[in-house]
């Protein structure tokens, strides 16, 4: 592994890391970042947030995030299946909108309490 | 005339934050009065995450952020009126607000807290030279368009400036299935935070600009071409560096600004941030006037929004309560070199072990002494080694070292000396 400098994007902290050769963490201000850079070199992630269509809601969009990390590589793949969807009113926040969002195992969830509006 | 004891212009994070302060201090007698259909501010359209790391020690998106506070409100049953604008603020805080359900509606309140929030600077304040045609927008009002109302609001887009919604919004855009051409700076560094230069720019390949300005917009009904330029140290676009992009959107992320006009109107002294003049209570100049969040200086995290509007609520529910006089000694601070800004100017020792000084610096630095200097002597120093003017700096300095609490207190970078 090839030694790198990042910055972190944990929290809007922005620790500038330094990661070696044996994936060694420094500069890190939480163990977060130590996690984040070792993440970062061998399999970058990314938390995905977007909208969703939603029919008899004050708005035509709830927008959703996915509930974790889900591979750097497939935020594009994410898009479209998130693009593939749509709600009805009511929606909770928390409620899963998709399971498994492009097989990370990780769930796409909604962030707004979407009630019904007539 | 209705009388409320409290009454709050805003219902978004600060607005909501300072009503739950000021309830949970004794005071339950409280309106806010809120534009949108919504509580919840611009969070509702930051549908990004990174919200809530201090306050709530998790991570979330804008709107769950505003979640928490619409819900702390709600079980306190504190009263909010929806799609209510504020006409007028007097002296005697009278509020004047009107809605379509209600018509025109006058309160007479004992205290008034501005929790109003910040608008965005327009492609007018800059006046960039070129055609006026559609597609040139600001970074929020393109936030809301594609956030909440489902507008893809164009194609293949640039961007000007490097503030934080400026990147999100690159981000966003390029995942939507437009192609962001680039980024223009016209400082020598960015003004975002660096965590979305890496997951908003780099992560897609965005070229970011330095020291560059949009110097011409072209088109005739819809943007279809601009120019940017290399700017010299007094920022003026140099000859003969000139670069187009064929785009159709022109977005602008080139800063906020607090949204104080109604407190402007009567008067009120404001500070170097462009909003009140507050003292160490969150209070104007004018008695039971008290004003936080981004209507008194624009903040880059909303967990620090959140914790200085609690604040400011518990003061003005003291004052209502007859119990926070404006005292006669008091501390005068003013910004010393290299910085932008301090909040507050004015502090008022009240027993409280510590005063907390909020401020931005006014360029990159590196190796410095935050220098605090009470009446010629310096009475604080605070070394940083890196310190940059997009990240506000919150520091908690020991009351016992502001001595009687009366004279000029100056806050001044100063370079820290090479051996």
């Amino acid at each position: 592994m090839e030694e790198r400098d990042l910055i972190c994007i944990v929290c809007p902290r922005g620790c500038h890391l330094h990661v070696d050769k044996d994936l060694n963490v420094t500069g890190n201000f939480c163990p977060r970042g130590a996690a984040y850079g070792k993440q970062e070199v061998t399999n970058p992630t990314r938390v995905i947030t977007s909208t969703v269509r939603i029919e008899n809601a004050l708005l035509p969009l709830c927008p959703v995030r996915s509930n974790g990390a889900i591979p750097k590589g497939k935020l594009f793949e994410a898009m479209k299946e998130i693009d593939k969807i749509s709600l009805k009113a009511p929606v909770k926040i928390g409620d899963v909108v998709i399971h498994d969002l492009v097989g990370s195992g990780v769930d796409l969830i909604a962030t707004r309490d979407m009630p019904v509006v007539k | 005339m209705k009388e409320i004891s409290l009454v709050i212009i805003g219902g978004g994070s600060a607005g909501l934050a300072a009503a739950v302060g000021a309830y949970d201090e004794g005071v339950k007698d409280i309106l806010i009065i809120e534009r949108s259909p919504y509580l919840g501010g611009i969070l509702n359209q930051c549908i990004h995450n990174g919200f809530g790391l201090t306050e709530f020690k998790e991570e979330l998106s804008g709107p769950e952020f505003a979640d928490r506070f619409i819900k702390q409100a709600q079980e306190r049953n504190i009263p909010y009126v929806l799609e209510s604008t504020v006409l007028e603020v007097t002296k005697d805080k009278v509020v004047t607000y009107t809605s379509a359900k209600e018509g025109v509606v006058k309160i007479q309140a004992k205290a008034i807290i501005m929790a109003a929030g910040c608008y965005e600077r327009s492609a007018g304040a800059i006046g960039i030279p070129g055609d006026r045609p559609a597609g040139v927008l600001t970074a929020g009002q393109a936030q809301l368009l594609l956030n909440q109302y489902g507008y893809m609001v164009g194609k293949r887009v640039f961007i000007l400036g490097s503030g934080d919604i400026g990147l999100i919004m690159a981000r966003r855009l390029t995942l939507e299935g437009a192609k962001v051409l680039g980024v223009a700076e016209i400082m020598p560094y960015s003004n975002g935070l660096n965590r979305n230069m890496v997951q908003c720019l780099e992560d897609y390949n965005i070229p970011l600009y330095l020291s560059h300005t949009v110097s011409r917009v072209y088109g005739k009904e819809r943007v279809e071409k601009i120019e940017i330029s290399k700017v010299d140290e007094r920022m003026r676009p140099i000859k003969g560096t000139e670069m187009t992009f064929d785009v159709d959107t022109l977005i602008l992320s080139i800063g906020l600004i607090p949204n104080n006009t109604l407190l402007n109107n009567i008067g009120i002294p404001t500070g170097r941030s462009r909003g009140c003049a507050v003292d160490n209570h969150y209070e104007s100049e004018f008695e039971g006037f008290f004003a936080c969040g981004n209507v008194l200086h624009v903040h880059d995290l909303v967990d620090n929004v959140v914790a200085e509007s609690r604040e400011a609520g518990k003061y003005a529910a003291r004052y209502i309560q007859g119990q926070l006089e404006k005292k006669q000694d008091r501390i005068h601070v003013s910004a010393g070199d290299g910085i932008g800004y301090v909040v507050p100017e004015y502090v008022a020792l009240d027993g409280s072990k510590t005063t907390a000084f909020k401020f931005r610096v006014r360029k990159p630095s590196k190796n410095v002494y935050i220098t605090y200097t009470l009446n010629g002597n310096v009475i604080k120093k605070v070394f940083k080694p890196v310190i940059i003017p997009s990240e506000m700096e919150i520091m908690n300095i020991p009351s016992e070292l502001l001595g009687e609490g009366k004279g000029e207190l100056s806050v001044s970078l100063v370079q820290k000396e090479e051996n």
